[in-house]
């Protein structure tokens, strides 16, 4: 299904022309209205009127979220307050949170690019959708909820918090589509089950996941609790929220909206730019934003771009499933970890819940990490030794996957920490033990 | 001629036990007997009942793991030897022992109460039987 199909199926040579265009009008614009840019395009001797091929996006300045955080709460704005209509803001776990603002023409391009990613995912005028995600500043909710409405889906603007609530209307509506974090989707389906309903009781057919990472076997566990299709979907509030990429029916990785999107992959620690199909940290630039414009901003999550056509008819780029952050990257005795690979070996171990926990913890010049994964299968509580060789069985795979040792816990099953929004999953205790170790 | 033993996963964490006890108290759940082995992370507390299937439920429905085991319950005497017999016995019919745990109750005090998870319970039953060794039926420990 298309939203907007004449864009989505363009052929590659009249979309580059068109985001060709396109950056040379963000590149000037940025200049001339953002202080910030204006600054790092003379400090670079870079001149954004002298763009002559999509090359040339190499010359420009790279954006990070610091300078977001510097610029607060709207240095980065490139509109006047008078043409701004909606401010957003990032959930801010550390310090201030990071403030974006929209013009009417943002809100348009935004719900329209909403209601491709959910076309594409199957979504229909003739669908009931249930927002789980908490509505406020985050862009999520409002972002999913006005694309959904212009595509013509009955929206039910559900929110998140009490669980038992949104199961009850779950049921009672016949929601057909569920939009919430891959874990919460998982949770609520915890929550239906002890509530006694089954997945029978329910109509749900689809399901729109976003807002952290999602792995094909988590999205499997999903599909089975449910009994619904899974999609998985990018954004950020930085570069507008959901609607920057998203997967079609086929499921092949995320198809970006490329006619408002420039994805480029760099090496995170060196800043060159990778050669097409190299894994490395995703950076993007807008190319209509009015706002809150940015260029080449550093999203920190590691994926890799396949421009080969899609058979969905979509010619718009793909990337694949976001593998990590490159600050969530655990380094466990120089082995590098991220949280997605334990996810995706703990998916396929039946005996264990959905929800784990990692602790990273340095004993002397050695870190170790504990995996703490919820026990829910009783029928292994006739004897220690069954539930030393679910431990045992644990630990091998992820030995295989990781290639380090981990020490796997089995914990009380809803004892480990559930979330509406985006969920935690590492303790890093390292710091602090340097710090005792310190004193 | 078993009995239900309940097993419930519990967490080496200071207050995991109690909060088992809370559900079973608020359930009005009279605990027989009860046995927990200490392993550095978990262990299985094992309980005998007075009604096994709703201490299930309600625990169940508090969230934690458990399920149902069969058990066998002996009656010996309450004097040297009198386990020995019993195990013994076992033994000669070449039936591993996987756990046990014994009480005694306040009514009958010349018996000592033994609760035994067998490899194979059919053939323990028959040579328990065999050798007249007291086993007790279901109700009578429930009702105890």
């Amino acid at each position: 299904m298309f939203f907007q199909k004449e864009i989505e199926t363009m052929n590659r040579k009249d979309l580059e022309q068109l985001q060709l265009e396109r950056l040379k009008w963000v590149a000037s614009y940025c200049y001339e209205n953002v202080k910030l840019y204006h600054d790092k395009f003379d400090r670079a001797g870079v001149d954004p009127y002298k763009i002559r091929t999509l090359g040339d996006l190499r010359y420009l300045p790279y954006t990070t979220k610091e300078d977001i955080r510097d610029t607060y709460p709207y240095g980065m704005f490139a509109a006047p307050m008078k043409q701004i209509v909606r401010i957003h803001a990032s959930s801010g776990t550390t310090g201030k949170p990071t403030v974006v603002g929209y013009t009417k023409k943002d809100l348009d391009t935004w719900s329209d690019l909403v209601a491709r990613l959910c076309a594409a995912a199957g979504a229909t005028d003739e669908d009931i959708a249930q927002i789980a995600f908490g509505y406020g500043l985050f862009t999520g909710a409002l972002g999913l909820h006005y694309g959904l409405e212009k595509l013509g889906t009955a929206v039910v603007p559900t929110s998140s918090g009490n669980t038992e609530k949104h199961v009850m209307l779950m049921k009672d509506f016949g929601t057909t589509t569920l939009i919430s974090t891959p874990s919460y989707a998982l949770y609520m389906a915890e929550v239906a089950t002890r509530l006694g309903y089954k997945k029978e009781d329910f109509k749900l057919r689809l399901g729109l996941f976003g807002s952290e990472g999602c792995t094909t076997e988590m999205r499997d566990k999903i599909e089975e609790a449910w009994g619904c299709f899974a999609t998985d979907n990018y954004g950020m509030s930085e570069l507008m929220g959901p609607g920057v990429a998203g997967e079609c029916e086929l499921r092949d990785g995320l198809h970006f909206a490329e006619d408002h999107f420039l994805p480029e992959v760099i090496d995170s620690a060196t800043g060159e730019i990778l050669p097409e199909g190299a894994t490395g940290e995703l950076v993007i630039t807008t190319l209509t934003k009015e706002g809150f414009p940015v260029l080449r901003y550093r999203t920190k999550d590691i994926t890799r771009l396949n421009y080969a056509p899609c058979a969905c008819g979509r010619t718009h780029v793909r990337m694949d499933k976001v593998i990590g952050r490159s600050d969530d990257m655990l380094k466990i005795r120089g082995v590098n970890v991220f949280p997605s690979q334990i996810e995706s070996v703990l998916m396929t171990v039946p005996q264990v819940g959905g929800h784990y926990l990692l602790i990273v913890r340095r004993q002397g010049f050695m870190d170790t990490l504990e995996v703490q994964v919820e026990l829910i299968d009783s029928s292994l509580l006739t004897s220690y030794t069954d539930l030393e060789n679910l431990q045992k069985l644990v630990k091998n795979k992820l030995h295989t996957v990781l290639g380090i040792d981990v020490k796997v816990s089995l914990v009380q099953p809803n004892t480990l920490e559930r979330t509406t929004g985006k969920a935690k999953r590492i303790l890093d205790l390292r710091k602090e033990g340097e710090e005792k170790a310190g004193k | 001629m078993t009995i239900k033993q309940l097993s419930a996963f519990v967490e080496n964490k200071p207050g995991r036990l109690a909060e088992i006890t809370e559900v079973l108290h608020e359930s009005n759940v009279d605990i027989r007997a009860m046995s927990i082995a200490d392993t550095t992370d978990f262990g299985i507390l094992r309980l005998i009942v007075n009604c096994p299937d709703k201490a299930e439920k309600a625990l169940r429905d508090a969230g934690f793991t458990v399920s149902q085991t069969s058990v066998i319950a002996i009656c010996v005497n309450d004097e040297p030897g009198g386990l020995h017999h019993a195990l013994k016995v076992l033994s000669q019919v070449g039936v591993d022992v996987e756990y046990m745990y014994a009480f005694i109750s306040r009514e009958d005090r010349s018996g000592a109460f033994v609760i035994l998870r067998v490899g194979d319970e059919e053939t323990a039953l028959e040579a328990l039987r065999k050798n007249n060794i007291k086993l007790l039926a279901a109700e009578s420990i429930y009702d105890m």
